[in-house]
């Protein structure tokens, strides 16, 4: 009699325990892809903002067609990338972060344009995707560590393994952009 | 660290809580005493004024501590699109809720942040830091803001603020009582003058440990809580260099014209820029030096 009891309990605290690690594994799963989405928003918000920016540029600017096609050409590479394919939306995206760069050194030296009230807010539109698309990143990678951590240690890589939890890749951040891109013009 | 710190600082709040319990029951005792001959009565009195005192102040801090800095709402992001757009970037970093974001009148760049939890915080700043700094240094000091809400050091500083708002409320009481009560009683009874020195102790007693409490308050509010935020900022942005430009121009720039005496230790730098007290040990603040220092060692 009493063995049969310690034997149920047994049985339900390891029973109780493997939820609690498989609902853990659920809701860090989950945060990683949460935190994924916040990237693909502003990556969406972006490719947005562009047009709005080539228009904007191109009635100020008449030499400097070259870099706004440029750029023209990598948001329309974006969007047909695969939704999956994480690493190399961020390389193209990475790619137009340093083309939009060019375009606001460009701007530089066209003091009506930089005067223009729309281009000051298609300016500060972008330096904000672009810092939550930075921040995002980084906000991605601290999600996938945890995931990771999680598939690997003991005993959660047992219930992980059961159920196909998979690694998740980190973002790789191009060493000049360590730092949040800086757009901005009042230095 | 960082769960280490948010522990800590929920067990200071329970410490400080409790040392201002007993302050305030010994506050209601002597008046109980002095005036209503049963410090029972006075420390219930006491109690009772005080947890609904800090009960109202506590559910209103946001607006009480917003107001005494004359600070205003900004509720779209429009008004502030900058600013908006780099507390947004922060609060998602820090994996905070976004807070409610308010501006300040003042030429002087400062910053503060309030509330009594990440989901009920608020960050405020300056005209001036609008106007004096560019994006990366903003960046630094909002992350430094919003590394004192992800820590709960704002809650323990409203607790402190308004336990010590409790202190005085009651040391107010003790001096009206004395006014009214105290001289017809000192009237009726034979050993009046015996009484009248009891509490006149008493009263001083309670006039010397209400100020003093509130600075006991402030200092439990380690300074060490600034280098943490700073270093918790640069965890934040992985960019030092932003936060020491940010200190290093509001350092030398003017004090700030208004701002609140009780709320100075909450700004990210002393907005009174008053003279260094003897040894540091009343500074609200540690060495603007210092804090450039140690982040240029990150």
């Amino acid at each position: 009699m009493l063995t049969t009891i310690i034997v149920i309990v047994v049985i339900v605290v390891l029973i109780a325990i493997y939820a609690g690690i498989y609902n853990g594994l659920v809701s860090v799963r989950t945060h990683t892809q949460e935190s994924w989405s916040q990237i693909d928003v502003q990556l969406k918000r972006r490719n947005d903002l562009i047009p709005n920016l080539v228009e904007t540029v191109k009635g100020y600017t008449k030499y400097e067609s070259g870099t706004l096609e440029k750029v023209v050409a990598l948001r329309n590479q974006m969007t047909q990338i695969p939704a999956d394919d994480h690493q190399q939306m961020m390389d193209v995206s990475n790619q137009l972060t340093s083309s939009l760069k060019s375009i606001f050194a460009l701007s530089e030296n066209y003091p009506d344009l930089k005067a223009s009230q729309e281009y000051t807010k298609l300016m500060e539109e972008l330096s904000n995707t672009e810092n939550k698309i930075a921040y995002s990143r980084q906000l991605f990678n601290s999600t996938a560590a945890s995931l990771n951590i999680k598939i690997q240690s003991f005993p959660s890589n047992i219930v992980a393994k059961i159920h196909h939890f998979e690694q998740v890749a980190y973002l790789e951040v191009p060493e000049e952009e360590k730092a949040a891109p800086k757009v901005s013009f009042d230095d | 660290m960082l769960y280490q710190q948010i522990a800590q600082n929920k067990r200071r709040t329970i410490y400080v809580m409790i040392g201002f319990l007993l302050l305030v029951t010994a506050i209601g005792a002597a008046i109980g005493y002095v005036f209503y001959d049963s410090s029972i009565l006075g420390i219930i009195m006491a109690v009772v004024i005080g947890g609904i005192y800090m009960l109202i102040m506590i559910s209103q801090s946001t607006s009480v501590v917003m107001s005494m800095n004359h600070a205003h709402e900004i509720t779209s992001e429009d008004q502030a699109p900058e600013l908006w757009h780099i507390v947004e970037d922060m609060a998602m970093v820090a994996q905070v809720p976004m807070p409610r974001v308010y501006i300040i009148d003042d030429p002087s760049p400062n910053a503060f942040a309030t509330g009594n939890d990440p989901k009920h915080a608020a960050v405020a700043a300056t005209s001036g830091i609008l106007e004096r700094l560019n994006r990366e240094e903003l960046e630094g000091v909002m992350g430094h803001e919003m590394t004192h809400v992800r820590n709960y050091d704002i809650r323990l500083q409203t607790i402190a603020l308004a336990l010590s708002a409790v202190v005085s409320v009651l040391v107010n009481i003790g001096f009206n009582s004395f006014w009214w009560g105290g001289g017809r009683r000192g009237r009726d009874n034979e050993g009046g003058g015996y009484i009248q020195i009891i509490m006149m102790m008493l009263s001083i007693l309670v006039i010397i440990l209400g100020p003093l409490a509130a600075t006991i308050a402030q200092m439990a509010l380690s300074r060490n809580r600034e280098y943490l935020a700073d270093a918790g900022s640069v965890e934040l942005t992985r960019n030092p260099q932003g936060l020491i430009s940010a200190l290093q121009k509001i350092s030398t720039a003017q004090p700030m014209k208004k701002a609140d005496a009780s709320s100075a230790a909450m700004y990210i730098g002393d907005p009174l820029k008053k003279k260094k007290s003897f040894a540091h040990l009343f500074d609200t603040h540690p060495p603007m030096e210092d804090r450039i220092e140690r982040l240029r060692k990150m």
